[in-house]
């Protein structure tokens, strides 16, 4: 377990230094825009964050994470679980969760990103974790077609073919794509949140993993070709949509047809 | 315009043509005989003509899809115009649907008239079903003509499961292992059959030119026939009309075809083609593009049919666990033949209804006049609960989308609907008949003490009373023309014995007409104006 | 326009009386009041309605003109430029509703035209019933009698038996040629490609798994080594597709602690990885839906739900059988490798599957 989550980490950071250094050897302004950016993430966080993230940790999340983030019968230890997951969970509002439901909601987010961050810098250095993704995979670069391919295999089954969501056992459910960021997607696949399954970049590769959003940031700014989608759930609520609009409008027509004129 | 012979037609062009054609087809006593036929107007007559219309827009759009598909399974590598699907593998009629999509114009457009068009037909045909079960119109001399109306219905779930499967997308190409693995669990023959429908073992390399064939040849051609029977025995029959003033068994009372009916017939032709060409412009169905070719490893969350066979796709999700049984070595899967089996009886019980009533009533009349459905307590009751069955079938299909949608647990949701499917029925049932005889009741009232006018007056000796107002004789007339069934004792035969076929004839009669309200009499209505003079 | 007025014609053969059955008509009855009245439209009375109904009903249909033109003009006029999808939006949307606008135009104005301006006074024509009159059944009768004689029919029996004998042979044939659609179903059905030693592979990549790569709580989706190869070939593309068919695998791995093994599946896991068949034993979809907290399976196509620890036993919906489980074990590089086929045949139960 703990090798596994070294490769993880690891592979990354090698991945990113390959990129940043064929992005420097092009030498355009864009480079140095990326380039900047991909420096500022990829230097650890200030031991000030750190230092502030334990204050907003003990005043916030202690209560059921333990004093020590070691985890209680309500919530799980946070060791290991890297800066990915407090990004996606506090940035989506799913943290500070509500009482107990099935899941975790999306909910308004309670912290300014400061904050955030700097829970996420005290929760990285209790142990190694999945770190927050660069902009060079959030970039939509990759190849949409390759993406859709694997993000069928893998994730269609629960989020639907284009996202739309979809329903788990016991009112848990695989929320909708349509509205989650680039950054959110790649925290989910690399932390696994709840009951969705960890994507580790030896399961799916950072290739792979930018190839996914690359696609669904495509489904998400495609114009809906053929007209309004009703939501992409696909035969059930085209039948609903025929039977009360299409049917139930022409039987109105009829009563107009059928009815005697003044 | 002068003729051959030289005489000089009156009229113009259109005299002219109508000499013409008179000359070689005889047209006019084409004309003589049906130009002036009565058709009876009423909104609920039109459903069926909603069925006809989308039928004609299928045909129509249908043969301009057939110009762009290819329906072979043989696999390209995508190059269109699409991003998210370029250099994915997929078969030639994946491929060809989506180049119909986006590289011929008006293709989409055409895809998504064709595809709205077949679920209006099934639905439109579906209603029209409902009228004439409510209405009794498919008693003597109908009977076969519901079985014909019948068989167009399942011939256009056929057309429109067939045509579903066509474009080799991941969404369809489930669908298609859904029907390999439920005719997989048909006894003794089911590998068989899959065998010989795909061509080997699924998903095989012919299925979608095949269905193809079924499609666009033999499906719609048995439509067009059975079509053509059933509006021929319209014209023989002539058709029905409600109950009211002056419509009796023996006349039929309306408009004349020409030129009253042409207009709203043919109008209603434009009608119908117009939505379903405005809902097409607007309203996106079945965007293949979003499912990926098929491919037997994914799939995607919310796979379901289209409606019309959702009632069988919700029969089997609602099937409880672990109905499979063993018969020695052989397997017997009970959780894929008892879903098939409620389905299909469904569906017979639905065509023989006619039958059925006709048996135990014994009536051998024929019947013009249409029933109010309060009129008929129990059929519009045993109708009440066939649609609500069918109902709880059909939510059963879209169990998980109820659960994300209403935010109730998806194990939760099945169990109700398991539930619904016993108890709903029965409901709608009791419901539905003490409702019609309740209706009934409210004619008789109306009938003998007229309408709440809602004038409430003063009486000298200080009693407040509502002023009732008396109805027409035509109103009167539509309300107490309905006929008094009595239910039959059960009877010794010739050889003086009481068959069991007796008894059960007896006692389904007693069943149908135990509980009913007679009419009101000329008599009662002079009884009861006399109670109430001082009223008037 | 009352009937009695018109003194409507008896129909022919109305005195076959049928039986009535159940039905019970009162002697004391209303009597048919006949139709209603004509009630007088607007249009009838008043010039100026009928006038502007006229207008109307022009109108509808010059709209429907124009709007015919508007959807030449949208077919032609908006370009369908390449990689434009908002284009093929545009097209489809103005030619659509210049279409259904032109339609809607003369469908309106047909009915409208109907409702207001021709005669609305409902007419009564005559119903026979169906049953031909007595004189009509008896030439009927007459025709079948004399074909009968004349062709010998009832008389010649040899002939009408050797017919109804070749009458129910000859579409016989016609059934027996269909019977090449396809082969007969073979043992192929209870089998997969996976055989010992071969390298579990990622879907769709075809690259090697280590069971180091799999995390806990991770989920791979696996096709057996060879397959993706197979799918690289146009010629063995089907076969690809049919094989994936059957040996799609969903490979998960979970702590050893939880999982509830039989003595004889004790060496099929590997570290808490196992792999089972992702094709559900109800009708065949691909169970896919993985819950890493509570372990369980999903099919999204009827909710069937396995128990992975479980031996991936049905813990709800219609399915009645477990997941076959593949044994899996892990080759001297680390890489997970299958140890034998499924030991029975996977996807939807069918009659002989155990015989």
């Amino acid at each position: 377990m703990k090798q596994n989550l070294k490769n993880a980490r690891r592979s990354p950071w090698s991945a990113i230094a390959v990129i940043l250094a064929g992005l420097i050897l092009t030498g355009s302004g864009f480079v140095a825009a990326t380039a900047s950016t991909s420096a500022a993430s990829d230097s650890p966080y200030t031991a000030s964050q750190v230092d502030q993230g334990h204050k907003l940790f003990l005043s916030n999340c202690a209560s059921c994470h333990g004093k020590n983030a070691e985890g209680t019968a309500n919530a799980p230890s946070l060791y290991g679980v890297g800066a990915a997951s407090v990004l996606f969970q506090v940035e989506t509002g799913r943290m500070p969760g509500a009482i107990s439901g099935p899941q975790l909601e999306v909910k308004p987010v309670q912290f300014k990103q400061s904050d955030i961050d700097a829970m996420a810098a005290w929760v990285a250095s209790l142990a190694p974790g999945p770190s927050a993704p660069t902009a060079a995979y959030l970039a939509q670069k990759g190849d949409a077609s390759r993406g859709g391919q694997i993000f069928r295999i893998n994730c269609a089954m629960c989020h639907n073919a284009v996202g739309a969501g979809g329903a788990l056992t016991g009112g848990k459910y695989a929320p909708a794509l349509t509205h989650t960021s680039a950054a959110h997607i790649y925290e989910a696949m690399i932390t696994g949140p709840q009951n969705m399954p960890v994507f580790s970049n030896s399961d799916l590769t950072l290739t792979d993993k930018t190839d996914i959003i690359t696609y669904l940031q495509a489904v998400q700014t495609n114009p809906s070709i053929g007209g309004f989608d009703l939501g992409n759930l696909g035969p059930v609520v085209e039948g609903l949509f025929m039977w009360i609009f299409m049917l139930g409008g022409l039987v109105l027509l009829t009563m107009w047809l059928g009815a005697k004129s003044n | 315009m002068s003729t051959a012979n030289g005489n000089k037609q009156k009229g113009g062009f259109l005299a002219g043509t109508a000499n013409y054609l008179d000359e070689r087809v005889g047209v006019a006593g084409i004309l003589k005989t049906f130009g002036r036929k009565v058709f009876p107007d009423h909104w609920s007559f039109m459903l069926g003509e909603v069925a006809l219309y989308s039928f004609l827009v299928l045909l129509l759009s249908g043969t301009f899809l057939t110009f762009f598909f290819q329906p072979a399974m043989t696999p390209v590598i995508y190059d269109g115009i699409y991003g998210p699907l370029k250099g994915a593998h997929m078969s030639v009629a994946y491929a060809s649907t989506i180049d119909i999509s986006f590289e011929v114009r008006g293709g989409l457009l055409m895809r998504q008239v064709h595809h709205w068009a077949a679920l209006l037909f099934v639905a439109s045909a579906g209603l029209h079903m409902l009228r004439v079960f409510f209405t009794g119109a498919f008693r003597k001399p109908r009977e076969i003509n519901w079985i014909v109306g019948f068989a167009l219905f399942v011939l256009g779930m056929a057309g429109g499961f067939t045509g579903y499967s066509l474009p080799d997308d991941l969404l369809s190409g489930n669908g298609l292992r859904i029907i390999d693995g439920m005719i997989k669990g048909v006894p003794v023959i089911g590998t068989w059959i899959s065998s010989l429908l795909f061509g080997g073992e699924f998903p095989g390399h012919g299925i979608v030119a095949r269905l193809y064939s079924l499609h666009i040849m033999l499906i719609p051609a048995l439509i067009l026939v059975f079509i053509a029977i059933h509006l021929f025995m319209v014209v023989i029959h002539k058709h029905t009309h409600y109950s009211g003033a002056g419509k009796r068994d023996d006349n039929v009372v309306g408009y004349p075809l020409a030129p009253v009916y042409v207009a709203k017939a043919g109008g209603f032709f434009f009608i119908v083609f117009g939505v379903i060409m405005l809902v097409a412009a607007t309203f996106t169905i079945n965007p293949v593009w979003n499912y990926g070719g098929y491919d037997p490893s994914p799939v995607s969350a919310g796979t379901q049919p289209d409606w019309y066979i959702g009632f069988l796709d919700g029969a089997l999700r609602l099937t409880p666990s672990h109905l499979e049984v063993m018969l020695g070595n052989y397997t017997l899967s009970l959780n894929v033949l008892i879903p098939m089996v409620v389905g299909v009886l469904f569906l017979v019980v639905a065509a023989l209804y006619p039958f059925l009533e006709a048996w135990v009533t014994g009536d051998k009349r024929e019947h013009h006049v249409l029933d109010r459905p309060r009129n008929a307590p129990t059929r519009t009751a045993i109708g009440a609960a066939g649609v609500v069955f069918y109902a709880v079938l059909w939510a059963g299909a879209a169990t998980d989308l109820i659960a994300t949608n209403f935010r109730m647990s998806l194990n939760q949701v099945l169990l109700s609907l398991q539930i619904a499917l016993i108890i709903l029925p029965i409901a709608a049932y009791i419901i539905t008949k003490r409702l019609a005889l309740s209706l009934q009741r409210k004619d008789r009232e109306i009938v003998l003490h007229g309408r709440e006018s809602g004038r409430i007056v003063r009486l000298p000796h200080g009693e407040y009373v509502e002023v009732h107002e008396e109805i027409d004789e035509y109103t009167r007339y539509k309300l107490v023309d309905f006929v008094n069934y009595q239910p039959i004792l059960a009877r010794p035969n010739a050889r003086g014995k009481i068959t069991i076929r007796g008894r059960i004839r007896a006692s389904m009669s007693s069943w149908f007409f135990e509980d009913r309200v007679t009419p009101v009499t000329p008599a009662e209505l002079k009884a009861a104006h006399s109670d109430t003079k001082e009223l008037h | 326009m009352s009937d009695k007025k018109n003194g409507l014609v008896k129909p022919e053969n109305a005195e076959f009386d049928y039986s009535a059955g159940l039905a019970k008509v009162d002697a004391d009855k209303f009597a048919d009041p006949g139709i209603e009245p004509h009630r007088v439209r607007m249009t009838d009375k008043s010039v100026k309605h009928e006038k502007a109904a006229a207008r109307q009903v022009a109108s509808l249909f010059l709209f429907s003109i124009a709007s015919s033109i508007f959807a030449i003009w949208a077919y032609f006029g908006i370009k369908v430029y390449s990689f434009d999808l908002n284009s093929i939006r545009s097209n489809v949307l103005f030619l659509g509703l210049g279409i259904a606008f032109g339609m809607l135009g003369i469908g309106i104005g047909a009915v409208h035209w109907a409702k207001t301006l021709m005669p609305d006074a409902e007419v009564s024509e005559a119903r026979h019933q169906t049953r031909g009159s007595e004189e009509t059944r008896a030439a009927a009768i007459e025709v079948i009698n004399l074909a009968n004689e004349e062709s010998g029919f009832s008389r010649r029996k040899l002939i009408r038996r050797s017919l109804y004998g070749a009458l129910a042979l000859f579409p016989i044939p016609g059934l027996v040629i269909f019977r090449d659609l396809g082969p007969n179903p073979s043992d192929t059905l209870k089998h997969t490609m996976w055989a010992p030693g071969l390298k579990l592979m990622r879907d769709p990549s075809g690259t090697p798994i280590k069971a180091s790569d799999v995390e806990l709580g991770s989920v791979f989706h696996v096709i057996p080594e060879g397959l993706a190869e197979l799918g690289q070939n146009e010629a063995t593309y089907d076969e690809m597709i049919a094989q994936k068919a059957k040996a799609a695998v969903l490979l998960v791995r979970v702590d050893p602690a939880i999982l509830i093994e039989a003595p004889e599946r004790k060496d099929w896991s590997y570290q808490g990885i196992v792999a089972y068949s992702k094709i559900c034993t109800h009708v065949g979809c691909p169970v896919a839906l993985y819950e890493q907290q509570t372990h369980h399976l999903l099919c999204p196509c009827h909710q069937s739900t396995f128990d992975l620890p479980d031996a991936c036993k049905v813990i709800f919906g219609p399915a009645s059988r477990p997941l076959p489980q593949l044994p899996i074990t892990v080759d001297k590089d680390g890489y997970l490798i299958a140890r034998s086929d499924f030991t029975e045949p996977v996807g939807p139960s069918f009659w002989d599957r155990k015989a």
